[in-house]
């Protein structure tokens, strides 16, 4: 038996039946085809799958499709807006926070749940809400400075 | 470093970035092709057991089930091949059983695949794969390499006596080394296990292959570092398919650190079945399985001795190591505790005499392979433990013995390589020079201080060191060859100038988070000075670069990147003589610099996109030149390049419970010249936190009936953001004299470098508190840190 389901991915609305047992990750990945989001574990702790769900971060291989029924969802591909990339984008390039960018969607999904919450965290507080999310590739180093990087810049923008 | 306009040695921003933060990678399991069908496995529960039989009966007919396989339907068909032969001391072939793509008759290790099943979606291939009954008969097993050699051990395989693969030795000989040794004024011996790791990429393996019956060609999409290489191992040793009708695409990769070079039994399986059913055929690993699947790294139990005279200088090393290779040869296996860790014993010491000794062995557990840094890692971690130690043991300063030790520095040019013990000769070094910069950093005097006031306040702090060295730049085929490698190890590089003066290179290496599409374009602008926007770097497609063998082994910008400057000299050489006929001069009156090829002495130039043009719109042209600007050229490296480096961890202790906080880390590498320093910073970052990864949280568990025990990330402990202050980098600068661009590589470094120094850190704490430990076995946990304080 198939289920419907209305969710807002991206600010687009979409309609599907779905099998219950469907992850809301497989949704996105499968039926949506927005690939972004990615699946590195089968235990709900590499976060590579993270997106923001009601603007919450969430790991979308925890829910099935049917429970985001009604949910407003933004995936990495909706974080820039008209082109221009969002800070924790542009801080992703200009810190070097990424090698292999696999984890690199949900790791930007986290700091976006992180800098809404807390618009000025130190380092401390950005790698304790990093703990969800694995990088094998760039020890964190960096990534933690990109975050430094985006929450500066919005900040400036919020002052200006 | 020389450059024409600055982009070599600049920290240029990553053109890659772009396409992965905003979430448009393309990795091969974001592709769904025409008429797509799913692959499940049905996989053994057991580490060693006979399959008494296997019903597939109920499965075959269930909803959207398209075809079930098993080792019976493959009975004809090779197993994957073992890339490097290594002989027994006495002569004899190294034992290489069948690796069959499914299991037939018999299990090896817990996760290897019993039946493959195809159906419509993945769902559907999972439930039929649950409904495939496999009767086993489990047989006793064995896991442990020293356990497995003895007298009475379960054989993993009937056929091969006491379950060694080979047996090798390397350096002096035994009976010196023995001498010198028992002569010796001081021995530090070390009974330790370097465990076993598992690479834990982020991107599971992922498998598309698909059969085009009109034009008779495959296309297999493949997660991998090398997709030249396992195009020819599939070709030429598996299925025995024509090459040039076999398409291997490496699109995006997440991650490899070495569990992506070898050829894996499902990149063929798929590649027969998609013919077989005449759909495409995808499989992606979940991340339970790539825990019992991909090839795990490391698992040497060793016993070391290093002698001392009664001036501290090292007298003599002896090493005895079991290597465990796992149920069955990954591609890679057999050189990782061999010619990749034998051979670099020598360290940075000047050590006289040594003799390593390796038993390789199998066991019913996951294959082992590289895994980032490849018996480099363990060479270091047994030298590394084994000097700090001793001068724990002689009361000596571990910077001081080492600066005892060091071989002086040379610079490959007016003074020769070094002629190591251990067959290597390296190329330049200068490591008393790494170690000085490191203590200078870390403020050791001011470290030692706040050590004794750390005692004084009930805390134990410690510092550790490792002053590693590596080979790197893989390899002179030559000697690859002579060492059992049974493929050449050069690289290809094409550099294709476009009619507009716009280019594109086609490299064999792969990319896969080192950022080649920056650096290389970075090489390219600078050789010819054209702006990085006009040059783009082609990788990953069989179809679209010619050959490559790949990227591992740091091995991409010392190979890949020459193999491109040779190519880039010839279409410099030939733009000359275009430039020449269009200045109407001889071409030796050309100079080309700054993207222009110039009279010599004269303002009289034309453009590099003016040469390009007129290479192809010939209407006026030189009678004897063939027109076009596009050439290939093959690198096989003279040597490999010896990266090195000082690393030093700074640890307190916590005396209740044992746990281990990383209070600073402090690296020197010297990589020789660097085209990108942000790019090789981020990956001496990454390689660190994997190496501190080793001493303080990962390793496999398996019990003695071959279960993986902590195959999931809830537990198998990863290294997370929370564990790690930020690491402290700098750099030294010796080039390589026999690469044209004088570098060395740097991909492995930060792992190689850093496991031993935080566990030398952690005993210096120990002994600081008057906890007298030579040894506390990886990884660290607070468990086995507060047991060693106790006893």
């Amino acid at each position: 038996m198939k289920i419907p389901i209305s969710v807002t991915v991206n600010n687009v609305e979409f309609l599907h039946t779905v099998e219950p047992r469907l992850l809301l990750v497989d949704y996105l990945r499968d039926v949506l085809r927005l690939t972004g989001t990615h699946v590195g574990c089968d235990t709900s702790s590499c976060g590579a799958c993270t997106v923001l769900l009601n603007g919450k971060a969430t790991k979308s291989c925890t829910l099935l499709a049917v429970q985001a029924d009604q949910a407003n969802i933004t995936t990495i591909e909706g974080l820039s807006k008209n082109e221009a990339l969002h800070p924790l984008q542009e801080g992703f390039n200009e810190c070097h926070g990424l090698q292999c960018g696999f984890c690199t969607p949900g790791m930007i999904m986290t700091a976006a749940n992180l800098l809404h919450e807390n618009p000025d965290p130190d380092e401390e507080e950005i790698r304790v809400a990093l703990e969800g999310n694995f990088c094998r590739c760039t020890g964190y180093h960096n990534i933690v400075k990109s975050i430094q990087y985006a929450g500066n810049k919005i900040k400036k923008e919020v002052a200006v | 470093m020389s450059t024409t306009n600055g982009l070599i040695g600049k920290s240029v921003k990553r053109v890659e970035d772009k396409r992965f933060i905003t979430g448009r990678g393309n990795y091969t399991d974001d592709i769904i092709l025409p008429h797509q069908t799913y692959a499940c496995f049905v996989r053994s529960p057991y580490g060693h057991a006979k399959i008494v039989s296997i019903d597939a009966e109920v499965a075959k007919k269930m909803p959207g089930v398209l075809a079930i396989f098993t080792g019976s339907d493959l009975a004809d068909i090779n197993g994957v091949p073992c890339g490097w032969q290594v002989n027994f001391k006495n002569g004899d072939t190294m034992k290489e059983p069948k690796h069959p793509l499914l299991a037939l008759n018999k299990i090896r290790y817990a996760g290897e695949a019993v039946a493959i099943v195809i159906a419509e979606s993945k769902a559907e291939a999972a439930d039929a794969a649950q409904a495939v009954y496999v009767e086993y008969e489990e047989l006793p097993a064995v896991v442990n390499a020293f356990k497995a050699v003895q007298p009475g051990a379960s054989p993993v395989h009937e056929d091969i006596p006491n379950n060694i693969c080979f047996d090798w030795a390397l350096g002096n000989p035994l009976s010196e080394v023995n001498d010198t040794i028992s002569k010796s004024a001081h021995v530090t011996t070390l009974e330790f296990v370097n465990q076993r790791l598992i690479p834990n990429a982020i991107e599971p393996r992922s498998y598309n292959s698909s059969y085009d019956a009109a034009n008779d060609k495959y296309t297999l999409y493949t997660s991998s570092q090398n997709p030249h290489l396992i195009r020819l191992l599939l070709c030429a040793f598996v299925l025995g398919l024509p090459e040039h009708k076999v398409r291997v695409i490496s699109p995006d990769v997440g991650g490899g650190f070495g569990s992506k070079i070898f050829h894996y039994t499902e990149e063929a399986l798929l590649t027969w079945c998609t013919k077989k059913i005449g759909r495409p055929v995808k499989w992606t690993s979940e991340r339970s399985e790539s825990f019992l699947l991909d090839a795990h790294g490391r698992d040497h139990i060793t016993k070391a001795d290093m002698g001392f005279d009664t001036n501290g200088k090292i007298t003599a090393l002896r090493v005895k190591t079991y290597a465990n290779l796992g149920a069955y040869l990954s591609t890679f296996s057999t050189c990782v505790p061999t010619y990749l860790h034998g051979t670099l014993l020598q360290g940075l010491y000047t050590t006289p005499k040594i003799n390593v000794d390796i038993t390789a062995v199998f066991t019913n557990t996951t294959p082992v392979d590289a895994y980032r840094g490849a018996g480099r890692p363990e060479a270091t971690y047994l030298l590394e433990r084994l000097i700090d130690l001793a001068a724990l043991e002689m009361n000596a300063d571990p910077a001081e013995l080492r600066f005892k030790n060091f071989i002086p520095p040379f610079d490959g040019v007016n003074q020769p390589g070094y002629q190591t013990q251990v067959a290597l000769q390296y190329d330049s070094g200068n490591y008393e020079g790494v170690l000085k910069k490191g203590l200078q950093m870390v403020d050791y005097e001011n470290v030692r201080k706040e050590q004794k006031k750390a005692l004084m306040n009930g805390k134990l702090l410690g510092i550790g060191f490792s002053t590693y060295i590596e080979a790197c730049g893989i390899a002179p085929s030559a000697v690859a060859g002579a060492l059992g490698c049974r493929a050449g190890l050069y690289e290809v590089g094409q550099v294709r100038v476009q009619p507009t003066g716009k280019i594109s290179v086609f490299t064999g290496s792969h990319s896969h988070g080192q950022g080649h599409e920056t650096t290389f374009a970075q090489v390219v602008a600078d050789k010819l000075g054209i702006s990085m926007n006009d040059v783009e770097i082609v990788h990953g497609d069989s179809d679209s670069v010619a050959f490559g063998m790949g990227t591992y082994g740091s091995r991409s910008i010392a190979v890949g990147g020459s193999a491109i400057v040779k190519s880039l000299e010839k279409i410099i050489e030939k733009g000359k003589k275009i430039a020449a006929h269009k200045l109407e001069v001889s071409s030796g009156d050309i100079e080309f610099s700054s993207g222009k090829f110039t009279v010599k002495g004269t303002d009289k130039s034309v453009a590099f996109g003016d040469v390009a043009l007129t290479a192809y719109v010939p209407h006026v042209y030189p009678k004897d030149l063939e027109p076009g600007l596009d050439f290939s050229s093959f690198y096989d490296p003279a040597n490999f390049t010896f990266p090195f480096g000082c690393h030093i961890a700074v640890v307190e202790v916590d005396k209740e419970t044992g746990r281990v906080t990383l209070k600073r880390f402090v690296t020197v590498d010297d990589v020789g010249n660097v085209i990108n320093p942000m790019i090789v910073e981020g990956q001496i970052h990454g390689g660190v936190v994997q190496g501190v990864g080793q001493a303080l949280f990962e390793g496999a568990e398996y019990d003695e009936n071959g279960q993986l025990t902590n195959g999931s990330y809830l537990d198998y402990c990863m290294p997370r953001a929370d564990n790690f202050p930020m690491i402290e980098t700098a750099s030294q600068v010796t080039p390589c004299p026999h690469n044209p661009l004088g570098v060395k590589g740097a991909g492995e470094a930060g792992t190689i470098g850093s496991t031993p120094a935080v566990v030398n850190a952690v005993i210096d704490a120990l002994w600081s508190g008057g906890h007298q430990v030579k040894d506390i076995r990886m990884p660290l946990t607070p468990e086995r840190v507060w047991r060693a304080m106790q006893s």
